[in-house]
């Protein structure tokens, strides 16, 4: 089914519809699951599913119409080191509130 | 060839790498300032109209579609088709652009751009009923407009982005027309794909972030 020499299968399109289509139900589901209040149940709960779900529907956007799954090796350590990256920066930065004022963060009037 | 193709190709990935972290500045930006004031966050948020900022959504995914659609096209080497598909990627986005500018110029007209002297929301008590829906209590209208940095701030580099785009598929759509591109030579519009396609993902992202942190509060009524 792929083509190895252009890095690209033979026939996509049923890959891009179905991409298309999960991004709208995964769309549909985000909206829907954001009316109800899950932080009675848990804090962050509500922030959890609503990155769950996008960092899904980026993951789809990201190996098929991106092409990245049918890509080289060194295509594919480039795009994982972009999220490895932000990962330090958001890991270092919330860890410097937690052991210097504490989490949440306040902000003194 | 196929080196320089995958050359090419990797160009582009480097650069969004590049872009990942410039948004992404924006993303810790959000997470710290949401800690910070999570009252502001939830009330700011559920001034956004989910409505538009759904349709935004749902026209960036349907232009991702016809983007990559456009990138088959070219390696059929089929002209016309990729033609008319960049062109219908170019006037989603260009759709786009104007919800934002209604969302925008609304904003401005209620008074709550946050920059200084523009900002002055009305307190629930001084509002009409009609502009009941922008009031903001006194106390949280700083941390409001912390929030409403923070959207501007982002959907507005966000938008920019889509600007440099819809140049880019202008660009490639001009070039297309007069036969530029080949079964054998297509990259330009495989790499144009890409940056679309990178522009959309961070939409993804901002979209429930910005705009549905509120929606159980406004749902249930406030």
């Amino acid at each position: 089914m792929a083509d190895h020499s252009q890095g690209h299968p033979e026939n996509p399109i049923k890959y891009y519809i179905g991409v298309f289509a999960l991004l709208m139900v995964m769309t549909g589901l985000t909206v829907f699951v954001a009316q109800f209040n899950l932080e009675k149940h848990w804090g962050p709960l509500n922030a959890i599913v609503a990155l769950t779900i996008a960092v899904i529907k980026a993951t789809a956007v990201v190996l098929i119409f991106m092409h990245v799954r049918w890509s080289s090796r060194l295509t594919q350590v480039i795009v994982v080191s972009a999220v490895f990256w932000l990962l330090i920066m958001l890991s270092f930065t919330v860890s410097d509130y937690f052991t210097r004022g504490g989490w949440p963060p306040t902000h003194g009037q | 060839m196929e080196q320089q193709k995958e050359a090419g190709m990797i160009g582009m990935w480097i650069f969004l790498v590049t872009e990942v972290m410039f948004f992404g500045g924006l993303f810790l930006a959000y997470t710290i300032y949401r800690t910070t004031y999570p009252e502001g966050f939830l009330y700011g948020s559920h001034l956004l109209n989910v409505p538009l900022g759904g349709t935004n959504t749902v026209v960036l995914i349907v232009s991702s579609l016809t983007m990559a659609m456009a990138v088959y096209y070219s390696q059929k080497g089929d002209r016309k088709k990729l033609v008319a598909f960049l062109a219908i990627t170019l006037v989603l986005g260009l759709v786009f652009l104007g919800i934002k500018y209604v969302e925008y110029s609304t904003k401005i007209h209620d008074h709550l751009f946050p920059a200084a002297s523009l900002y002055h929301p009305l307190t629930p008590e001084q509002a009409s009923e009609e502009q009941k829906a922008h009031a903001i209590p006194a106390n949280l209208q700083r941390p409001v407009q912390v929030f409403l940095w923070i959207y501007f701030m982002m959907t507005g580099l966000h938008a920019l982005h889509m600007i440099v785009g819809a140049g880019l598929l202008t660009t490639l759509i001009l070039m297309a027309r007069k036969g530029k591109f080949t079964k054998t030579y297509n990259s330009p519009i495989e790499i144009g794909g890409l940056y679309w396609h990178f522009v959309d993902i961070v939409w993804i992202f901002l979209f429930p972030l910005l705009y549905l942190t509120g929606f159980h509060f406004s749902v249930g009524g406030h």
